[in-house]
């Protein structure tokens, strides 16, 4: 395998230690040892646009949440309240967010005609149609690919997960861009230096390990080697930013706004990453696979996501940050309509919903209906394809485009889909 | 001559959505039924061989009714909602008539029961409370906090000097319903609860409640042994607590099914499960005066009535129903219970030959 000219080449790796060593370990923990200042934020906003993802696992009812049906025979117990825009309704499970949606839009004609886990797992997160684990790469690592600043030293893609899948393959991108995983929201695993271990005999070491490298790369670079340089450096960087990942540096106050439960700690993990500039985050709240007692299941889930969720959304929007963050609430499928006999219901990919908002794109909006009964799309049927098309044309990232890898060209999104331009328009 | 080994189906009423609740008017010669997206309806039973007739109690809710009260003097019916409301009619006449709507609960109320004196109502609801009314006036007498999680079932005991409630852990409550007081933290009934570490959900709480005749025994009914909470893998089970129980409860950190064995051994628990139960969740439990228990399950495992000896863990007999039931009414005769279906059918079942 020759090495990937598009991606981080080992030029672009020397540079960056380069820079590095230059600037010294203190340079580089600038960012993570920064409070979150209007100064930092401002920063950010002139760097690229960020995408935050809210994975909701298992399938999250759009009856309980954004397209809800009341009275009807399929509308289940809750009801429909309004929310800040006027004429726009969401459950009543949604309080909080529903002061929030003038800032968001609503898409209730998703039909990925898919009910199974895994695949609307990977069709979602990759924009493609029923694609092998490792065929395409996922939207974080896109997104980092895309997105990432140069000389940029935190991961592009990061994945908070208390449970769900786990990070996201970068697939011909290269493992670089692939995802790091949070899980319970720790910090990523291998961050920390081992215990005897010097901050001056590791750094003699990497340098040792580094001048072995560059000489072996001289001669046989390849894109596995530069995979490798680029893991080294990677755990390097973070040795020394792990403060970033430490989501205890935030205030009471803030700790009390979102709430000491998992995923209001994973939100708050969220803001502080975004503020740092991290391309891609994606917090998964787990579980809506609710084929028993749906309704006091998604009392509990989404009583966990609404205010912490709702509580982002406003800290993101009052910091500056929203209007270059992509904001996407996902799942792999929805719930069906058709109530079953133990209060639950199934996995449904027919006509269900998402919510997308920030980085210019439409707020406020609905795009698409169903119809009284939620059972099929009326209008405006799309599906993760047109959705992996927007979310990287609101980040300006032309989804038309192919990537370069190793002498083959590889579309960015699905070539057979487009955006919604509502939403970008 | 009552035999549960000879129940049978007398009645049958295709209502077309799926059921939700039931309870029987006190003379027996009414059912009161509530679905999924329909008001409830009164069922006035005829002779056999005479098709029922069904009223609707219409008005005073926006969304399904979860539990209904009937008054001893069967002349009101007072429905609670999912939409936190408690809702009365006057249901002396044919037709039922709207009489007071209550803002009662923030959330869902989940259960209400009527004292033996008609006097009062409990209700409790997913504002962790549980509340005194007074029947006739629809006036709130009391306000008893105390549960840190959604109280799922609140009765009367008997004798009408208690009410109790259960929440999502299987914590029960005494209250006096009079003073509006907590009297005592009767035992947490571990088996009842579970968080589930794979989906993140705490899955349990009392689906069924319900004392024997002389109020020495409280049952209540719900899911246990739970090994998956999203797909409803549990087993239907009722646990009985004597009501003079000595254990002093405590906040629960058993998490395995050994431990909690071992817990409600110690607490003088007694758990019912059918021989071979099925998956599901016991929605209905009565005490049968002829000296046993009725538990109505269903979920994956189908729907079943069981009778269980008080002497006995497992049941002496079991019976297939033909869909899941959703709640069970014992008949103030105590010759038959109904069953609300998930199906859309209301059936009734005589206890003898």
């Amino acid at each position: 395998m020759s090495a990937d000219p598009a991606c981080r080449s080992v030029e672009h790796a020397l540079s960056r230690r380069r820079l590095l060593g230059g600037m010294g370990a203190g340079a580089l923990g600038m960012c993570g040892g920064l409070a979150a200042t209007p100064a930092l934020a401002e920063a950010v906003k002139r760097g690229s646009k960020r995408v935050l993802v809210v994975f909701l696992h298992g399938g999250v009812s759009q009856l309980e949440s954004w397209d809800p049906k009341p009275g009807t025979d399929t509308g289940g117990p809750f009801r429909a309240i309004p929310t800040s825009v006027p004429g726009t309704h969401i459950s009543e499970l949604l309080p909080h967010t529903a002061k929030q949606m003038h800032r968001l839009s609503i898409i209730r004609s998703l039909d990925t005609k898919n009910g199974d886990h895994g695949r609307g797992q990977r069709e979602m997160i990759s924009g493609r149609d029923q694609p092998a684990p490792l065929d395409y790469p996922s939207l974080g690592a896109v997104v980092a690919k895309t997105s990432t600043p140069a000389g940029f030293s935190l991961p592009g893609h990061i994945l908070i997960r208390g449970a769900g899948t786990g990070p996201g393959s970068a697939a011909y991108l290269g493992p670089q861009f692939a995802g790091v995983a949070m899980n319970d929201g720790k910090p990523p695993e291998y961050t920390a230096r081992p215990d005897g271990l010097t901050g001056e005999d590791d750094r003699r070491r990497a340098a040792l390990r580094s001048r072995f490298n560059d000489r072996f790369a001289g001669r046989r670079r390849t894109a596995d080697t530069d995979a490798y340089t680029f893991s080294y450096d990677q755990a390097l960087d973070l040795l020394d930013q792990r403060e970033v990942f430490d989501v205890t540096k935030e205030s009471v106050r803030d700790h009390d706004r979102y709430g000491s439960h998992e995923f209001g700690q994973h939100c708050l993990l969220a803001r502080r990453l975004l503020e740092r500039g991290v391309p891609f985050v994606q917090v998964n709240h787990s579980n809506y696979d609710t084929h028993f007692e749906n309704f006091d299941f998604h009392i509990e889930q989404l009583g966990e996501f609404d205010r912490p969720f709702a509580t982002l959304v406003n800290d993101l929007t009052e910091r500056g940050l929203l209007e270059d963050t992509l904001v996407c609430v996902m799942s792999e499928f929805g719930r069906t309509p058709r109530i079953n006999d133990r209060y639950g219901r199934d996995h449904w990919g027919t006509s269900w919903s998402i919510v997308m908002g920030g980085a210019g794109v439409q707020s406020g909006g609905i795009i698409g209906r169903t119809n009284a009964d939620g059972t099929a799309v009326e209008d405006r049927a799309v599906d993760h394809g047109h959705v992996f098309h927007t979310i990287l044309q609101a980040i300006g990232v032309d989804s038309l485009g192919d990537f370069h890898v190793a002498g083959r060209d590889h579309p960015i999104a699905d070539p057979a889909k487009g955006p919604i331009d509502e939403l970008l328009a | 001559m009552i035999d549960p080994t000879k129940t049978h189906q007398t009645l049958e009423y295709k209502h077309g959505r799926p059921l939700l609740a039931v309870r029987y008017a006190p003379d027996g010669k009414a059912i009161y039924f509530s679905a999924e997206n329909t008001p409830p309806q009164k069922l006035l039973l005829a002779g056999e061989g005479t098709e029922p007739t069904v009223t609707p109690l219409e008005g005073g809710h926006d969304s399904w009714v979860k539990s209904m009260a009937v008054l001893p003097d069967g002349d009101a019916v007072i429905t609670a909602g999912y939409d936190g409301r408690l809702v009365w009619f006057d249901v002396r006449e044919e037709k039922p008539r709207l009489v007071r709507v209550v803002e009662a609960h923030q959330g869902w109320v989940r259960s209400v029961v009527a004292s033996p004196d008609g006097k009062l109502l409990a209700s409790c609801g997913n504002d962790n409370l549980v509340r005194i009314w007074d029947a006739a006036e629809g006036r709130e007498l009391a306000v008893l906090p105390g549960h840190a999680s959604h109280v799922y079932e609140v009765a009367w005991r008997p004798d009408g000097t208690a009410v109790v409630s259960c929440d999502l852990k299987g914590l029960i409550k005494e209250w006096d319903p009079v003073a509006g007081v907590l009297r005592r933290d009767i035992v947490t009934a571990d088996a009842l609860w579970k968080y589930d570490t794979t989906f993140r959900a705490e899955i349990g709480g009392a689906r069924s409640i319900g004392f024997n005749a002389d109020g020495s025994q409280l049952a209540v009914g719900g899911i246990t042994k739970v090994s998956n909470a999203f797909a409803g893998i549990g087993t239907p089970v009722i646990v009985v607590v004597d009501w003079d129980q000595p254990a002093e409860p405590t906040e629960s950190d058993n998490t395995t099914e050994a431990d909690k064995q071992t817990a409600a051994q110690a607490a003088g628990l007694k758990q019912l499960e059918g021989k071979g139960a099925g998956n599901g969740v016991c929605w209905g439990v009565a005490w049968h005066p002829e000296g046993f228990w009725i538990g109505q399950a269903g979920g994956g495992g189908g729907g079943w009535l069981r009778f269980f000896k008080a002497d006995a863990s497992e049941d002496f007999h079991a019976m297939k129903l033909p869909a899941n039931g959703r709640g069970m009414a014992l008949a103030a005769d105590a010759q038959s219970v109904a069953v609300a279906m998930a199906n859309g059918y209301l059936r009734v079942y005589a206890l003898h030959a």
